[in-house]
């Protein structure tokens, strides 16, 4: 059988076309490849690992935030609490101190007046001791005009100086 | 409703490689039954083989009784007068007849000296020619996938995206499983094998090309390539393993020494035959079933016949794939032996 044997010059073509394509493809084919395939495997691995771990960070972060955000309300509460407590204390403090005021005003305004009473009532008494003064000057004077008047106002009095 | 996704262009280019295939093989056959005449038998079977073996031209069609023929160069190494070269076409007349050129006849694809001279033909036959072809795709096509790889990092896109998860394949299923940790050294040569094989054989099944991963002499390289980094690379425990046995009752050892010592050549060999036999097969059966209807000049044992073919030629390309698959994983597994540290 022909196909059995080999030919001789075909498998010198064949050696020496083999080991051409062996280096020209191991040179420039399957050493950047190769080299490129698992380049970028590592790269996914090593993104896939990052991605990971940048998970377990960002829960660790919202475990945190919440942990934050607790005790910011917590403090939020609490100052609020304070500031009520504060402003009423202020406001009772401010309700009192107006009272106080208040008070001392009315007071005040009570002496006021009653100074004032008494000045009006002082100046009313001498008015009325000038009018009473002058009537009484007016009735004497016209009384006494003449002779017999004089006489029975003497006697009155001294009528009545002998009473006592 | 909605249909499933159907690229017609392709389908349409599919079926016409199927027809223009088809249509090959029944013109190179009417031609050749035609030019044999009476003898139809003989002449069949000399079609088949003429199919299958090697030419120093490269014949490509037959219309009618013009022949579509490449002519090849035709060296030849005299030992007396040293490097000599012609074309092939000149070793026949205008009638196809043979020819003498300068000392040398060329008859039924047989080359020799007419004065009985010593030489060695090296001719650029269609099987060396179909070989640097072969050679010049695969640079082309590879080159072309490892320009993908040099822009850094990036997502793997067109030819590249074809061929990579192949290379995958080859790395982590075949070299890795069965070389282990030394895989990388191995890489090129696997890859390379792979693909030639795998390429040569899909060239094989294309209408007019010639059968290269089916002829013996490119099946042994190959073979021998495995042959010599399996054992150029062979660890202590590989000779070990195959000259003294551990493990084994004394008495035995010298018996498997004998049969380990066969194996270190039967492995090549194996190689050798399991691709030149599974791709010849495969041309001999598709053409055998395309000459049926010639040899029993039926039309439609003819037309049932070119359509099994067809089926026939689908299921080569499938070997294809198998052959090449298989002969890399042999050879991984052969050098997987070799390097192993013998920690089991």
């Amino acid at each position: 059988m022909d196909l059995l044997i080999p030919d001789f010059g075909l498998l010198i073509f064949q050696v020496v076309a083999f080991t051409i394509l062996l280096f020209v493809l191991g040179k420039f084919a399957w050493k950047p490849i190769l080299s490129g395939l698992k380049e970028r495997e590592q790269t996914i691995e090593s993104a896939l690992l990052s991605a990971e771990q940048a998970k377990n960070e960002m829960q660790a972060l919202q475990a945190d935030n919440q942990k934050l955000l607790a005790e910011a309300r917590a403090e939020r509460d609490a100052l609020l609490k304070d500031a009520i407590s504060a402003a009423n204390a202020i406001k009772e403090e401010a309700r009192e101190e107006t009272s106080k005021i208040t008070a001392r005003m009315i007071e005040d305004a009570k002496a006021a007046i009653e100074t004032e009473k008494k000045a009006a009532l002082t100046d009313v008494k001498n008015q009325v001791a000038m009018l009473s003064l002058e009537i009484t000057e007016k009735l004497l004077r016209k009384q006494l005009a003449d002779q017999k008047g004089q006489r029975e106002l003497i006697d009155s009095y001294v009528k009545d100086l002998n009473l006592n | 409703m909605k249909l499933p996704r159907i690229n017609t262009p392709k389908i349409l280019i599919i079926s016409c490689l199927i027809a223009l295939f088809s249509i090959t093989n029944l013109t190179n056959l009417r031609a050749s039954s035609g030019s044999e005449g009476e003898e139809k038998k003989g002449g069949d079977t000399e079609f088949i083989m003429h199919h299958i073996a090697d030419a120093h031209e490269w014949h490509l069609i037959t219309i009618g009784h013009t022949h579509v023929t490449i002519p090849l160069p035709v060296i030849i190494y005299d030992y007396e007068y040293g490097f000599k070269m012609h074309m092939s076409s000149e070793f026949v007349d205008a009638d196809h007849n043979p020819v003498e050129v300068d000392g040398y006849m060329l008859e039924h694809g047989e080359l020799h000296s007419t004065h009985h001279a010593e030489f060695l033909d090296l001719s650029i036959t269609k099987n060396v020619a179909s070989l640097f072809l072969s050679v010049i795709i695969l640079v082309f096509v590879f080159l072309a996938v490892a320009k993908g790889y040099k822009k850094g990092v990036s997502a793997p896109k067109g030819i590249q995206s074809f061929f990579e998860p192949i290379i995958v394949f080859i790395r982590d299923d075949i070299a890795k499983v069965n070389i282990g940790h030394k895989y990388e050294r191995f890489m090129p040569y696997l890859l390379t094998l792979f693909f030639f094989i795998l390429f040569n054989n899909l060239l094989g099944l294309t209408p007019g090309a010639a059968n290269l991963s089916g002829n013996i002499a490119v099946t042994m390289t190959l073979a021998l390539f495995t042959f010599f980094i399996t054992n150029f690379n062979g660890g202590k425990a590989y000779w070990m393993h195959i000259l003294w046995t551990p493990g084994v009752p004394l008495p035995i050892r010298p018996v498997i020494l004998i049969v380990e010592v066969i194996g270190i050549f039967t492995k090549p060999i194996s190689l050798t035959l399991r691709l030149f036999a599974s791709i010849t097969a495969g041309h001999i059966v598709v053409l055998s079933i395309v000459g049926l209807g010639f040899i029993l000049q039926s039309l439609t044992v003819g037309i049932v016949g070119t359509l099994f073919s067809t089926v026939i030629s689908l299921i080569e390309i499938v070997v294809a794939l198998i052959q090449a698959y298989v002969f890399t994983l042999f050879s991984s597994m052969y050098i997987g032996q070799a390097v192993d540290d013998g920690h089991h």
